[in-house]
């Protein structure tokens, strides 16, 4: 039972911070068909800036619960500015091209930030634990849990709920789904096209930054991050159908579970599990589990 | 009129898209060497029963027969190598290669079925027939063009030629003229239906120019919401009441 | 077959690059040996690349290959260059072909995807098992040719350009037939294809197992002129990345560009482990965005102007 519950609260854990990233990923896929691996970089920039400014305001003896403005500013600075730069500087150069060649150029840009992190943060891990040893933890059916860990989960709710909001409930979310369905249906429809797609990228980098600056008190931040989770959103994103919010949250939770299941009952398997679902689903739902609506051809 | 078997049979089609009856009770025999002309206003299933007869959509019900054999359940590979072509309402091309290049690959594909298909694709025999279809085409001209910076009437007529390499029996065009201005159309319905006389093939076009349809064919198919509500020769069709009140929009 | 250009260029330059080899120093044939090797994969990853398709999962047919090498020589004792060589293209190509069923359905990113996914799968499977060598792998026994155990690599170096130009000339004549011509139409308009009477599926199906076939090839070659192989340098996606990388800066204009693409990046590799050690990375994607943004023809784009410019 204790073990249960355990998996279950790591499973959902791992899934809320799988989301928030997946999150951006999907919106970003969704609205402007861009499989964005330097997402994985938003993530790690997040990470390090968050855990660099927690550790030094820590230092210079400021109160450690300003650690969540941190993390709340971190994602955004990093959002909009590498959002900017690389929409602006790169992609939007790109619009025209084959669609897998946009990926390998943004592949070709997540080496050369993973790089970056390395001489501007060095290899030498960094730990920001203050807003984590803040909140304590708590004693849940035999359990001990970080309150921290579970608040992940209530930031996941509410960028779902954020996001479902925007999508059905606003002007802004006729524009993005009408581009979603049809970009050119969009343009004839007289929608700026181009400012969407900006707004779009830095929306998505700004959950990628804030996946990152969440997670940093909880973990080491060390070198090689944007790495695996790039890679565990990407099967996120593919099991649910690229696009989907919902899909994101449906793929978040069943490679979350299967994973925290995998680390507890089965360690050898951990390492692929992942991959064999998204290649089963993939088989079996070519599109995804929440593929979105297409348009007619002929 | 022939006595002979009708070329193309459909059978009580029907098609339905959720609530949607994109085709219902469709019953045709057309006969070898006829050239239909297919009206209805937007969404009255025109493409849908081209989509159907090409393999393109399966049918909910129904059967097509083509020279005696079932096309229900073949794709639109199949549907080719028995002897039915289309063309597209939307140009269908290759739009970074150029006209010529176009044909070139159409011809060969319709030339090397099967292991075939791994022999050298240039061949003089190869050129000689690229230089005749772009010569009764009229596509000369504009050969060494890439297709995507063409004017929508020379896709269109590219979209045909390539429709009509593999030396089809049957042709299906869906709306041949959209997108060309008025001044254009006949002499472009001229260059197409010269070209396809000489092939003896028959033909079902779709069409909202009623003057083309007059123009150019021996009998008129109206849709209307999926159904068929005349069949007859154009002159008589375009003097029916509901086709004048269905598909024309005119009350009498 | 070999009266066109490309055909001469292969023909000649590998019989003078074999002549040379005898008097080359130790170190220049062994890159040889390595980017030839490599080039292979490279070769099939420009079928599926002309026809817009990239895998991010390559390494799996390449890992097949080597790995394939490894287990007869450990296991059955298997020394003779060829044997290991067609073993591990044939096993690569089967796994390919059975594969390539399902994958010919998938186009963009999700073929890349679905190539990545299972290429991870057999990465982590082999991480996880002892008996399949973990993550150390296994070394690799000398690879004898008719018997006669070679006292140098000259030997193999002389095989590994043989099947680089026979591999190279088969590829150059696949791309002029139909179904080698067959790569901007898929890429440009599925749908007439098919309307046309050629299968699209069928088209794929047959590009991917080329591919797969020659990674294996590769990866066989690869091991044999390392002497070892391990997950990391074999399966791993970054080796799968580091496959499409050389693919783009190659370019896919012609059938010889796969082996000076590896040959460059051979030598990009040696000088940036020597000048920058921590900037690796940063310099492969910094190439990589350079060739998509300047020059989307690769280093062949550079050699075709030169080439024109002349005559
Ligand atoms: N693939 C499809 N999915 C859903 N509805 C379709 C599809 N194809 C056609 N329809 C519907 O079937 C009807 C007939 O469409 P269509 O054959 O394209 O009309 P048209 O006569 O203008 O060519 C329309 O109501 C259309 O919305
Ligand atoms: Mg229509």
């Amino acid at each position: 039972m204790e073990t249960f519950l355990t998996i279950l609260l790591d499973g959902l854990q791992f899934s809320s911070y799988l989301f928030i990233v997946s999150a951006g990923l999907t919106i970003i896929f969704g609205v402007m068909k861009i499989l964005n691996v330097c997402h994985g970089s938003f993530y790690a920039w997040g990470a390090y800036t968050a855990a660099f400014f927690i550790g030094k305001f820590s230092d210079m003896g400021l109160p450690d619960a300003l650690g969540f403005l941190i993390i709340i500013a971190a994602a955004i600075v990093v959002g909009v500015v590498l959002g900017l730069i690389i929409e602006q500087g790169i992609l939007k150069h790109m619009y025209h091209r084959d669609e897998v060649l946009i990926v390998l150029a943004t592949f070709g840009l997540f080496l050369v930030l993973e790089d970056i992190i390395l001489i501007a943060f060095g290899t030498d891990p960094y730990f920001a634990y203050q807003p984590m040893a803040l909140l304590e933890s708590v004693e849940m059916g035999g359990v001990i849990r970080d309150v921290y860990g579970l608040t992940l989960i209530g930031v996941a709710t509410f960028v779902a709920v954020g996001c479902w909001l925007l999508l059905n409930k606003t002007k802004w979310g006729v524009i993005l789904k009408a581009v979603i369905f049809d970009r050119e249906m969009g343009i004839s429809m007289g929608i700026n096209v181009p400012f969407v797609y900006t707004l779009t990228f830095i929306g998505g980098a700004i959950l990628g930054g804030l996946g990152g600056a969440y997670i940093a008190p909880t973990i080491s931040v060390a070198p090689g991050l944007g790495t695996e989770v790039i890679v565990l959103s990407f099967a996120v994103v593919v099991v649910g159908g690229m696009g989907s919010i919902a899909g994101a949250a449906i793929g978040s939770l069943i490679i979350g579970l299967l994973r925290a299941l995998a680390v507890h009952e089965l360690p050898q398997v951990e390492l692929f599990v992942v991959f064999a679902v998204m290649a089963i689903v993939l088989v079996f739902r070519p599109e995804g589990l929440f593929a979105p609506a297409k348009p007619r051809k002929i | 009129m022939t006595s002979a078997a009708p070329i193309l049979q459909v059978r009580d089609l029907l098609k339905t898209f959720g609530a949607v009856v994109a085709a219902k009770d469709i019953n045709i025999d057309v006969s070898k060497g006829e050239i239909v002309g297919i009206i209805g206003a937007n969404g009255a299933g025109k493409t849908c029963f081209v989509n159907m007869v090409t393999g393109y959509l399966a049918p909910t019900a129904g059967s097509i027969v083509f020279e005696g054999t079932e096309l229900v359940g073949k794709g639109p590979r199949e549907v080719t190598h028995a002897g039915i072509s289309r063309s597209f309402q939307v140009s269908q091309v290759f739009h970074s290669m150029t006209v010529e290049e176009n044909l070139r690959i159409a011809l060969a594909i319709a030339e090397n079925r099967g292991v075939n298909a791994l022999r050298l694709m240039e061949s003089d025999a190869l050129e000689a027939k690229c230089s005749d279809v772009l010569r009764r085409y009229k596509l000369e001209p504009h050969k060494h063009m890439t297709v995507s910076v063409l004017s929508q009437g020379i896709r269109k007529l590219l979209d045909i030629a390539m429709a009509v390499v593999s030396e089809p029996r049957i042709l299906l065009l869906d709306e041949p003229t959209s997108g060309i201005s008025v001044e254009e159309k006949f002499d472009f319905m001229d260059v197409v239906m010269g070209a396809l006389k000489e092939d003896n093939v028959t033909v079902l076009f779709v069409e909202h120019d009623m003057e083309i349809v007059e123009r150019y064919v021996s009998r008129v198919l109206a849709f209307y919401q999926g159904e068929i509500i005349a069949d007859m020769a154009p002159d008589k069709a375009l003097a029916d009441n509901k086709v004048r009140e269905f598909v024309i929009g005119k009350r009498h | 077959m070999l009266r066109d250009t490309t055909s001469k260029v292969v023909l000649f330059g590998g019989i003078a690059i074999i002549l040379l080899g005898a008097i080359m120093p130790n170190w220049i044939v062994n890159q040889l040996m390595f980017g030839f090797s490599r080039a292979l994969a490279i070769l099939g990853l420009l079928v599926l690349w002309r026809t817009g398709l990239v895998s991010f999962g390559h390494a799996f047919y390449f890992g097949l290959g080597a790995y394939t090498v490894a287990i007869v020589d450990i296991q059955l004792g298997v020394t003779d260059v060829f044997v290991r060589l067609f073993g591990g293209a044939i096993i690569a190509g089967i796994a390919g072909f059975i594969i390539g069923f399902i994958m010919r359905n998938y186009r963009d990113i999700f073929f890349a995807m679905l190539n990545t996914a299972i290429s991870m799968v057999l990465y982590g499977i082999i991480v996880k098992t002892e008996s399949l060598g973990s993550t150390d792998g296994f070394a690799i026994s000398l690879p004898t040719i008719f018997g006669i155990a070679p006292e140098t690599k000259y030997p193999l170096f002389i095989i590994i350009t043989m099947i680089a130009m026979i591999s190279a000339l088969l590829i150059n004549f696949y791309l002029k037939t139909t179904v080698g011509r067959l790569t901007t139409p898929i890429r440009d308009n599925e749908i007439r294809v098919e309307y046309l009477g050629f299968s699209v599926a069928h088209a794929i199906h047959l590009k991917y197992t080329i591919s797969a076939v020659l990674a294996g090839g590769a990866g066989a070659l690869m091991a044999m002129s390392l002497g070892q192989v391990d997950p990391d340098s074999m399966i791993n996606w970054t080796v799968s990345g580091e496959l499409v990388f050389i693919t783009i800066l190659s370019g896919p204009g012609n059938v010889i560009a796969p082996f000076i693409g590896s040959l460059v990046f051979e030598v990009l590799r040696t000088y940036a482990f020597e000048l920058a050690p921590q900037a690796w990375q940063l310099i492969v994607g910094a190439t990589f965005l350079t060739v998509i943004f300047f020059l989307p023809g690769g280093i062949w784009s550079l050699i075709a102007k030169l080439g024109r410019k002349k005559s």
